[in-house]
């Protein structure tokens, strides 16, 4: 996470972001280096989606505008249990692939033969960390992680998982602008999903839908505290 | 050469009016659909996605399942619906024109599914389903290495021509040459031909309907731009 947040910040003080079609050359240099989202065709940076191309240093990516969540390790996300089985939990991570939680993540100890619906039932929502995945696409969560919990009331939402650091902003910036205007608890997974539960949480959902739809344009904190503004009314000053 | 006109009065080399949009249907992953003329199709794509049946599955790379299909209504005369021997070939010859430009072994285990429904033909409708499953498939947001364009030229009446309609392809000397590429390289990736043609003719219906390629590939890029308003 924060990873995504150095580059969130670097591209806000950069210059106007490019919208790119797979298939363009980016530049044509040995000196840089291709990063996500590109390929390097003999000397051409290609990109391979259709996103917004950035330079940071000597690297060019693009940051796709949509596709499936592929987990990495470390990552925080929002799963839901879709299954019990004997040693573990199957969670779905909302993309291509099912991960699975074995009870020796979980925190406690669990007694033999004991019915692990008490622990995690079936459509529980949980925030877990990606442990591990296998070269077979095997994908293990955690929780045990001071992070790691179960979430309960609230609803979810989705954003393409690609915009999440859009949505968490430079150093957390727009995801506290959201959670202190609307008085609501956000947990942001990495996959996209979104969990929200408080006193404006139709307004905090109205936001999070317009960063989906405006997510590639400029300025986007300012337009999302206009539109905080005008659901709410002004913040009053702090006395 | 380009001098002559047809029925549509449209000159040799030139290609019917287009129209393509990108992000049609909201449920699926990505969407376009594309009009040549009166040819009109609509492409979606979802995925990559779990795999089933299970036994499909590549633990190597995502395997593409492409479904062609002509609604009863496309035609003139109203057509039997479902899966025919003329589908199911096209199915395989689009998704093998295809599978060239993605890097499905991204995606091991996955599957992408692409739909591509005919709501109106009159001639090139595989041309325009490639495109359209084309722009679909970068809507979608998954890799590719170029985008796939597709175009048919062929013979009518000892001329040569490019995007031919249904009234010219009923000419008594019909040749058919659909043929789709990577314009980017220039990698051919279908090519198929109807029709008997000396092969100094099959040269010139090639090239014919590469410039044709380079000038879809064009609006296809500008179609995807306009999805976010550039």
């Amino acid at each position: 996470m924060d990873k995504e947040k150095t580059i969130e910040s670097k591209t806000l003080s950069a210059e106007p972001a490019k919208i790119v079609v797979p298939g363009d050359i980016l530049k044509e240099s040995m000196d840089i280096l291709p990063g996500t989202g590109t390929f390097r065709e003999n000397k051409n940076i290609i990109s391979k989606v259709l996103g917004i191309a950035r330079t940071d240093g000597r690297v060019i990516s693009v940051t796709p505008l949509s596709g499936v969540y592929i987990p990495q390790r470390r990552d925080y996300i929002i799963g839901e249990i879709s299954g019990i089985n004997f040693s573990n939990w199957s969670v779905d991570i909302s993309g291509p692939y099912e991960a699975n939680l074995p009870i020796s993540e979980v925190n406690g100890y669990i007694e033999r033969d004991a019915d692990l619906s008490r622990y995690y039932a079936v459509g529980d929502i949980i925030f877990a960390k990606v442990n591990d995945i296998s070269k077979t696409k095997y994908i293990t969560l955690s929780m045990k992680d001071p992070k790691a919990r179960k979430l309960t009331g609230g609803f979810i939402t989705e954003l393409t998982p690609s915009k999440v650091p859009r949505l968490i902003g430079k150093a957390g910036s727009m995801i506290t602008l959201i959670k202190e205007r609307t008085n609501s608890f956000i947990s942001v997974g990495q996959n996209g999903r979104v969990w929200i539960k408080g006193e404006d949480d139709n307004v905090a959902l109205q936001a999070i839908e317009m960063i989906e739809k405006y997510s590639h344009t400029q300025g986007l904190t300012d337009k999302i505290s206009d539109m905080l503004d005008k659901a709410l009314g002004k913040p009053k000053e702090k006395e | 050469m380009t001098k002559k006109e047809r029925p549509d009065n449209r000159k040799l080399d030139e290609i019917r009016p287009m129209k393509m949009k990108a992000g049609v249907i909201k449920r699926a992953d990505g969407s376009a659909q594309v009009e040549f003329g009166l040819t009109k199709v609509v492409a979606a794509v979802y995925g990559p996605r779990q795999i089933h049946p299970r036994h499909q599955e590549d633990a190597t790379k995502s395997v593409l399942r492409c479904r062609y299909n002509m609604l009863p209504f496309s035609v003139s005369d109203r057509k039997r619906q479902g899966y025919d021997r003329r589908s199911t070939e096209l199915a395989k010859v689009i998704t093998e024109a295809l599978e060239p430009a993605l890097f499905l072994e991204e995606f091991p285990k996955t599957a992408i599914d692409v739909d591509m429904e005919i709501v109106q033909a009159d001639a090139g409708t595989r041309a325009a389903a490639i495109n359209a499953a084309s722009l679909a498939i970068a809507d979608a947001g998954i890799p590719m290495r170029d985008l796939v364009t597709s175009v048919a030229a062929g013979r009518a009446n000892k001329e040569l021509l490019l995007d031919m309609t249904k009234e010219e392809e009923d000419a008594e000397d019909a040749v058919d040459v659909p043929m789709a590429m990577m314009p980017r390289t220039g990698k051919i990736t279908l090519l198929q031909m109807d029709g008997i043609v000396t092969p100094q003719d099959t040269e010139k219906i090639i090239c014919l309907a590469e410039v044709g390629c380079k000038k879809i590939y064009e609006a296809q890029k500008k179609a995807l731009l306009e999805k976010y308003g550039s």
